[in-house]
């Protein structure tokens, strides 16, 4: 063992081991209950249509946005009742799974 | 024609072969700081040894003006030779030779190199450095690779399979070096991906470098595809060289015996583990302290640290050696460590290698990412080989075997054949504040000083659990040794292991949880 090593401490069963602590444990995301609300890209893409406008009521099952992705046209379907609060993103942009594509109310 | 001159004629056609793409492509090779496939070949095997192949094979592609271009052996080299006198069929792909695309007649020769090398039970090592398919040959490329793949998986666990990455391998042509059992890639030389930065930036608008999609560090530390890394094309040649002292030739076989030597005294047993159960040590110091000459060769040494796996010798018979390493992350079972050790445990089994287990454990690592990603099932993984394993299992419980971790890590209940524990030994069912907690809640919240009892019956947990032999009690564990006795006990157990004979029922094949 290295004099340098830098130690943690890990929490196992209430018990403190010292320890290295690995990047990977470290960089792990806190866990966030998903949000209705919040419509996120389920897949890499490109947003090729926008099909609402902020303010606009919209029901579920409606199609907001296609996605061009995977060389397929995927399409963005509501998944509740409700208002469309703000589009985050333009026609055109490319966007990575995950990121926020508009904000239902 | 006198046969003079038709030996001369032989020789000015191999010369001319063996340029490959030419002096101006061997110089780019080199420019890159990489070997010709033909150095490399030479670098590995031993002086003189290698027969070579399907020199004079050709392609016959007509599409696209093909028919009026020569690639000399179709960009890659096959052949036999030895490593240390041991009989490797070896392959290396010619990047100076169209990038080392593969077409038909390429495939060809890396099939009837690995059909070889199952047929005589000798191991196969591929050397990669490919652009990918040649689009030029279409739908005969796919099937080249497709070819191979199959033959890797018929011939896992018969034969050893290397892959050697010393360029790109890209695309389809990953899943062979996937299949096969170790992979050796080199700083700043190996390049794997499915889908390389091109492609994620067009479809993703993402920018990233080849090195930081697939280079050598990202195999090794983060996706786990690699098993050896290396500086320099040298420093992995002596990687492999090494591995294939420590492995047999075929399933049917055991590995080579060495002259035996003791420990290094440098590695003193009884002092390299802390008696207090949460304070770090470096678990390859025992293994050091227990091998012969105290040389342990590491597998996957970058790769969820929290488990060590490698191969070492016992009285001059290669033996795998996996154990928990407190020093990263406490030495928990989690996703990446199960899916590590769980292969390595295969693999001696596959190969008649005995297996050395060194607990020190404090269980599984809690987190919601953890239980998101599968520990149940790649934990799982464990488990199954363990107890699938019929090679020789001797376990060794240094410290902690709590819960889940205790029967996961070769233990008795898995049909371990032989299990010491050393005197600091805690085998419980948790560790004792966590269990001090559970049993002693109403005493510990009802008492007047909550703190003082919880300390009190941690300690009472303690004196009465947190030891080996109630498991010793009950016949759990063998013996409870000394660590100085721990290299005698092992060396007399695989000993007496050496005939072992286990039935399993019959089956077609088991479905491990992967």
């Amino acid at each position: 063992m290295d004099k340098n090593d830098k130690l943690g401490f890990l929490n196992i069963d209430t018990s403190l081991y010292q320890t290295r602590i690995s990047n990977k444990f470290q960089n792990r995301k806190p866990y966030q209950p998903a949000d209705p609300r919040i419509i996120l890209s389920f897949i890499p893409g490109t947003v090729l249509e926008i099909l609402i406008k902020p303010g606009q009521k919209v029901s579920k099952g409606e199609d907001l946005m296609i996605l061009d992705a995977m060389k397929m046209q995927n399409k963005l379907k509501c998944n509740m009742d409700g208002k469309v609060k703000s589009i985050k993103v333009k026609k055109g942009d490319k966007v990575s799974k995950g990121t926020v594509l508009l904000e239902l109310e | 024609m006198p046969v003079n001159k038709k030996i001369r004629e032989l020789q000015e056609k191999r010369e001319k072969i063996l340029l490959g793409g030419g002096e101006q492509a061997i110089e780019k090779q080199k420019a890159m700081g990489k070997r010709t496939a033909r150095e490399r070949i030479m670098a590995l095997l031993d002086e003189n040894s290698f027969n070579e192949y399907d020199l004079f094979v050709e392609h016959d592609a007509r599409d696209f003006d093909m028919d009026k271009k020569s690639l000399p052996s179709d960009g890659v080299i096959i052949g036999s030779g030895t490593i240390y006198g041991a009989p490797v069929a070896i392959f290396a792909q010619d990047f100076t030779v169209a990038g080392g695309s593969l077409g038909l007649m390429h495939s060809r020769k890396i099939t009837k190199i690995m059909d070889h090398a199952l047929k005589m039970r000798m191991p196969l090592i591929g050397i990669n450095d490919s652009g990918g398919a040649r689009i030029q040959e279409g739908v005969n490329s796919l099937a080249g690779y497709g070819e191979i793949f199959f033959r890797n998986t018929i011939s896992s666990g018969v034969i050893p399979q290397l892959s050697v990455i010393l360029g790109p391998c890209a695309g389809g042509a990953v899943y062979s070096p996937a299949l096969t059992d170790f992979v050796f890639v080199v700083d700043n030389i190996s390049k794997m991906f499915i889908t390389g930065p091109e492609v994620i930036k067009t479809v993703l608008g993402e920018e990233i470098s080849m090195e930081d999609l697939g280079g050598a560090r990202v195999h090794s530390e983060i996706t786990g595809n690699a098993h050896f890394f290396a500086l320099s094309e040298e420093e992995c040649f002596d990687q492999i060289k090494k591995l294939i002292t420590f492995i047999p030739w075929n399933n049917g076989q055991k590995a080579r015996m060495f002259e035996p030597g003791e420990p290094k005294p440098e590695y003193n047993i009884n002092k390299i583990v802390p008696e207090d159960p949460t304070l770090p040590y470096d678990v390859r110091d025992v293994i050091r302290a227990i091998v012969d000459n105290s040389d342990f060769f590491e597998i996957m040494e970058l790769y969820a640290k929290n488990i060590v796996i490698g191969f070492g010798r016992m009285g001059g018979r290669t033996t795998g050696f996996v154990a928990n390493q407190p020093l990263e992350m406490a030495g928990v079972l989690d996703v990446d460590s199960s899916d590590k050790a769980a292969r390595f445990i295969r693999y001696c089994d596959a190969f008649n290698i005995p297996i050395i287990t060194l607990v020190d454990l404090p269980g599984y690592l809690p987190g919601v990412d953890q239980e998101h990603a599968g520990v149940i099932r790649h934990g799982a993984k464990v488990l199954y080989a363990y107890s699938e394993a019929t090679v020789p299992k001797l376990t060794v419980i240094l410290r902690k075997a709590y819960g889940g971790g205790y029967i996961a890590m070769s233990s008795r209940h898995l049909r371990a054949d032989f299990v010491f524990a050393w005197p600091s030994a805690e085998i419980a069912v948790m560790g004792p504040e966590g269990a001090a907690n559970i049993i002693f809640r109403k005493e510990i919240l009802s008492s007047p000083d909550p703190d003082g009892m919880r300390k009190q019956k941690v300690e009472e947990y303690k004196t009465k659990f947190a030891n080996p032999y109630v498991a010793a009690s009950r016949g759990y564990v063998d013996a409870v040794i000394e660590p100085s006795e721990t290299r005698k006990f092992l060396m007399h157990s695989i000993e007496v292991s050496e005939n072992k004979d286990v039935p399993m029922p019959h089956k077609k094949h088991g479905l491990p949880p992967f």
